[in-house]
């Protein structure tokens, strides 16, 4: 019974982590321009995919690793610079469509170069699962928990420490007293997207031994990370974890106890509840409309 | 007499019914009336969806999920309770307006992206249902329609039929009929905009505390228009369902959603005739790019990308402004 | 006028794509119609059967075409979505005016696009595997693929044989998988083979650890069946072999081929599967009919495309070689003349089995011409 329960947890938290990651690119570009970014989820396809070719190609796994995520980085500035900065008025709905027509290009990109088979990354360490009280947990997911929560620790230093970090997050509070003050904006903006995308890239490089990798996955892994970071609170940090944990989980739990055709629904469900009761998600900041 | 004419919002809907009518001309093979009489049925749907968005100004990622429902309903109906297609086309909407009523009031109370989250998660729970209940609704593989039927008098895309001494095929025969569905539903949203109803849901768009200040009852007008482009939505399901005979799932997925969204926001959010140009186009741009085989999704996405960027308010009013700037030039001119 | 521009656009396009395919020969060309699910979820399908296709409609027009006729295939890609399928089946036979339809890559692709061929009157040669597509029999539709029921059966006996009884069923909510789910629940019965414990994940489910879970602790279950196809059961297995479950396992046709292997690495050992020999053709026994088209057919498609062969592409194959076997018989494209020699097959010799059509049986396929598999050190090994 609790082996049963224990299992349950560690596959809800593994794919919790990744939830969180992704929730958490989401907030980092909503936080900096109000946009939100369908095309977050392609970062993660990408981090996957490139390590996974340029390993092909005989690059030595870190090394792959590295480019995969510095060319996810670049591709966020090119998103940011010309797919998002030229349409400067444009509606909210407008700019969703944007970033949507963004993610499908993208993902053709992707499936022209790399093709659109499946396919595998090893381990980053051993292939032995973890047997703890009789639950088994993959030794991946422990890499997973583990960058995801040194990149949560490196954003909170990066906002509250850094310059830059500063920079962004007076940029996303008032965007003309920043100018006023001398912050580049552009700059902030393409800053904001590259570290997203950097996220993302890292988030998808470390799953990906746990759920394969292919042209697509970023489609629905995107989705439950804005589901999860509404869920957890648009432009909370904290919530974005909490939210992609708990969505993670929920759906784990849904899957073993209730009814696996309906995990999904359930999830979807759950977030339904949370925002009837919070209708700011979790974590979300009460925003005073100005008229 | 014939600037009023001109301004009033006959102007419209005569020159759609022109056109629609006209099209026949340019239209060669059973395939052009086929993907015809589907466009002007999404085109219909977005009408409706375009009440919501375009006017109220509320975003909804889950339509598809009320199209699905109507597609459904109609298909079980009529195909394993031998129902008769109008009734069970209204019986639909009125069971997908209750539920659309009951679902909205609570999600309209949030904003901006959390009421979009909602509806993405609304129009998923209804995607899973019906894939998953295959007892009832046939499951991922979908399920056959039977044609639709009219009192008793059949129309199907594979009949032949005769007007006014003039010998159609069942293509040509629905798309007439899709047409004047579309001028119905086009007529009927235009009324509906110029109405005291619409004035306020323009309201609650342009400010919704301001409309609330002013004493407008912001949360039953959004309830009412959620409603109605829910009805819109079910009542082309039904008719897509029986037009196309096969229904699977998929007319429920957020893909689908996805594509009405983008149908509204490209030809231009708050334009009734612009919205029907974004459905038309997206419609034909898979059919246009088929022959790039593998360049499709890419180049899908970057002429989204690209229109969108260079065309923020969508297709049509982008095309009217640019026309009416050189109609003042040219005036300018003169004077 | 945007609408009729961008339709010219597209018939120039067409026209010229048209152009480059048709030799030079003045002799008008057998058009072979396609609707495949090349992109999507399931690519896995399509992919390898365009592919297919491609090569081997080359390779008759190189060697003369059919009745002194080029080939000329004209594809579209609906993207896994059915309603696409109908539109461009519809486009297919309206607008393109096909002789015969080889595609449909899956169930809710190929049932959709059924009325419309029924109607026109154009042979159809599916290439998706539900026992409803040919059962009951539709005048003007066949299939290649053995139906997932055949797969139930051989599966279900296979495992009898080895003394399992109760079993634990885990499927995709797709098609493939509902539907072999449901063939599954069906034949069990039939056979006397009690489902325990009856889990399902989604196609783009990252993880089935919770549901394997369910099925470890359900008294009583002494093997395992996973129902689906895609990157699905690759998960399914890892996960298997992670928690440690050593009872019996077996996959489903959907994942026969060398690239579930790849995904599935080490955890693959010990498993059973029904498959065509396609991936065991140097295990099979000289006298073995098939054994030379299998070994033929894997060898072309590995050397022209640099990949693995997969035996979604040999249904595809086989679906070729059956339309054009029909033609020649049938001296035309008359499209009559031509569904009548197709319904006369007998004995045709292919890759996924040997085909024995009939008017009542439009697939021509037996459950024996699934061979039993169990990967063996990383192989495939045929079982029986």
């Amino acid at each position: 019974m609790f082996s049963e329960f224990l299992q349950y947890l560690f596959t809800g938290i593994t794919i919790g982590a990744t939830y969180a990651l992704i929730a958490l690119g989401f907030t980092l570009i909503y936080n900096a321009s109000h946009v939100i970014n369908f095309a977050q989820g392609e970062f993660l396809m990408i981090g996957g995919m490139a390590t996974v070719s340029l390993m092909a190609m005989g690059v030595p796994m870190l090394l792959a690793i590295i480019l995969a995520v510095v060319l996810a980085g670049v591709l966020g500035i090119l998103l940011q610079r010309f797919a998002i900065a030229p349409a400067k008025q444009a509606d909210v709905v407008t700019l969703i469509i944007i970033t949507i027509g963004a993610s499908i290009f993208i993902r053709g990109l992707a499936q022209l170069v790399w093709g659109k088979e499946y396919h595998v990354m090893p381990n980053f360490s051993s292939d032995e699962p973890i047997r703890i009280f009789g639950a088994v947990l993959n030794s991946q997911s422990l890499w997973v928990l583990g960058i995801g929560a040194i990149l949560v620790v490196g954003l909170v230093l990066f906002f509250t420490r850094t310059l830059i970090g500063k920079a962004i997050l007076a940029t996303s509070m008032n965007k003309e007293a920043a100018r006023l003050v001398g912050i580049r904006t552009q700059l902030v903006l393409m800053l904001a997207f590259m570290v997203s995308a950097l996220l993302g890239s890292v988030a998808g490089v470390v799953v990906a031994p746990i759920t394969f990798t292919s042209y697509d996955i970023g489609i629905m892994l995107g989705l439950k990370g804005f589901v999860a970071a509404a869920i957890g609170g648009l432009g909370s940090g904290v919530g974005a974890v909490v939210g992609g944990l708990l969505l993670g989980v929920v759906e784990a739990m849904a899957a073993g106890y209730i009814s696996s055709d309906y995990k999904d629904a359930v999830a979807f469900s759950m977030i339904l509840v949370v925002l009837f009761f919070m209708p700011r998600g979790l974590f979300g900041a009460k925003v005073v409309e100005r008229v | 007499m014939v600037n009023r004419f001109m301004q009033s919002r006959l102007r419209d809907l005569v020159f759609l019914a022109i056109i629609l009518f006209a099209l026949p001309a340019f239209l060669s093979n059973p395939f052009h009336y086929d993907l015809a009489t589907q466009m002007a049925i999404i085109a219909a749907t977005v009408v409706g969806l375009n009440l919501l968005v375009g006017f109220a100004g509320q975003i909804s990622l889950g339509h598809a999920g009320f199209f699905g429902l109507g597609a459904y309903f109609s298909g079980i109906m009529t195909g394993s309770y031998g129902w008769s297609s109008i009734p069970a086309l209204l019986v639909g909407a009125v069971l997908v307006g209750i539920i659309a009523w009951i679902v909205g009031r609570p999600i309209l109370r949030l904003k901006g992206h959390y009421l979009s989250m909602a509806t993405l998660a609304v129009g998923f729970i209804i995607a899973i249902i019906i894939n998953n209940e295959t007892w009832l609704t046939g499951g991922p593989d979908g399920m056959p329609v039977p044609s639709l039927d009219i009192f008793g008098w059949e129309l199907s895309p594979f009949g032949s039929y005769s007007l006014f001494g003039m010998e159609l095929d069942g293509n040509q025969a629905w798309y007439l009929f899709a047409a004047l569905v579309l001028l119905v539903a086009v007529w009927f949203a235009q009324n509906l905009i110029d109405s005291p109803i619409g004035r306020a849901l323009r309201s609650v768009h342009g400010s919704e505390v301001a409309a609330r200040v002013v004493g407008v009852n912001t949360a039953s007008y959004k309830s009412l228009v959620f409603v109605i482009s829910a009805i819109y939505a079910s009542l082309m399901g039904g008719l897509y369902a029986h037009f196309q005979g096969f229904i699977t799932p998929a007319v429920a997925a957020f893909d689908f959603s996805i594509v009405l969204i983008t149908m509204v926001v490209l030809g231009g959010m708050g334009s009734t005739m612009g919205v029907i140009l974004g459905a038309v186009v997206l419609k034909l741009l898979p059919q246009v790019l088929a022959d790039f085989q593998e360049l499709e999704t890419v180049m899908f996405g970057l002429i989204l990308m690209l229109t969108m960027i260079f065309m923020p308010k969508g297709l049509l009013p982008t095309i009217q402004m640019a026309v009416s700037k050189r109609m003042k030039k040219k005036a300018g001119g003169q004077a | 006028m945007l609408k009729t521009m961008l339709r010219r656009a597209g018939k120039f396009a067409a026209i010229a794509a048209a152009g480059l395919v048709m030799s030079a020969q003045a002799a008008e060309p057998i058009k072979i119609g396609s609707f495949l699910s090349v992109t999507g979820p399931a690519s896995f399908l399509g992919d390898p059967e365009l592919k297919t296709l491609e090569m081997y409609v080359e390779k008759i027009n190189e060697s003369g075409g059919v009745l002194g006729r080029p080939l000329e295939l004209i594809h579209y890609d609906d993207v896994g979505n059915a309603s696409s399928a109908r539109n461009f089946a519809s486009r297919l036979i309206r607008s393109d005016r096909v002789d015969i339809i080889v595609g449909g890559s899956t169930t809710g692709a190929t049932m959709a696009a059924v009325p419309l061929v029924e109607q026109a009157k154009i042979p159809f040669i599916s290439l998706a595997g539900a026992v409803v597509i040919t059962t009951p029999v539709k005048e003007w539709v066949f299939k290649t693929p053995q139906s997932d029921r055949m797969a139930a059966e051989r599966i279900l006996s296979d495992m009898k044989e080895r003394g399992i009884t109760k079993i634990g069923l885990i499927s995709g909510t797709d098609g493939f998988g509902a539907s072999g789910r449901t063939q599954t629940l069906e034949v069990a019965k039939e056979l006397g083979v009690e489902i325990l414990a009856d889990v399902t994940y989604s196609g783009s489910d990252t993880d089935m650890t919770a549901q394997l879970t369910n099925i470890r602790n359900t008294q009583g279950v002494e093997g395992v069946l996973n129902f689906g196809f895609g990157q699905g059961p690759a998960i399914v297995t890892r996960n298997y072999a992670q928690l440690g479950i050593k009872l019996p396992f077996y996959q489903s046709h959907g994942v026969a081929s060398d690239g579930f292997l790849d995904l599935a690495g080490a955890s693959a050992e010990g498993l059973r599967l029904p498959a065509s020999p396609l991936l065991v053709p140097d295990s099979l026994p000289e006298d073995d009919p098939q054994k030379e088209v299998v070994q033929t057919y894997k060898a072309e498609y590995e050397a022209r495309w640099n990949a693995k062969v997969s035996t979604f592409g040999a249904y595809a194959y086989d679906g070729l070689m059956l339309a054009v076997k029909a033609i020649e018989a049938a001296g035309s494209t008359e499209p009559e003349a031509v569904r009548k020699a197709l319904e006369n097959i007998q004995g045709h010799v292919g890759v996924t089995g040997e085909f024995n059509m009939s008017p009542e049986d439009h697939n021509g396929l037996k459950a024996d011409s699934f061979r039993i598999l169990e990967v063996q050190n990383g192989a495939w090994k045929l079982i029986n």
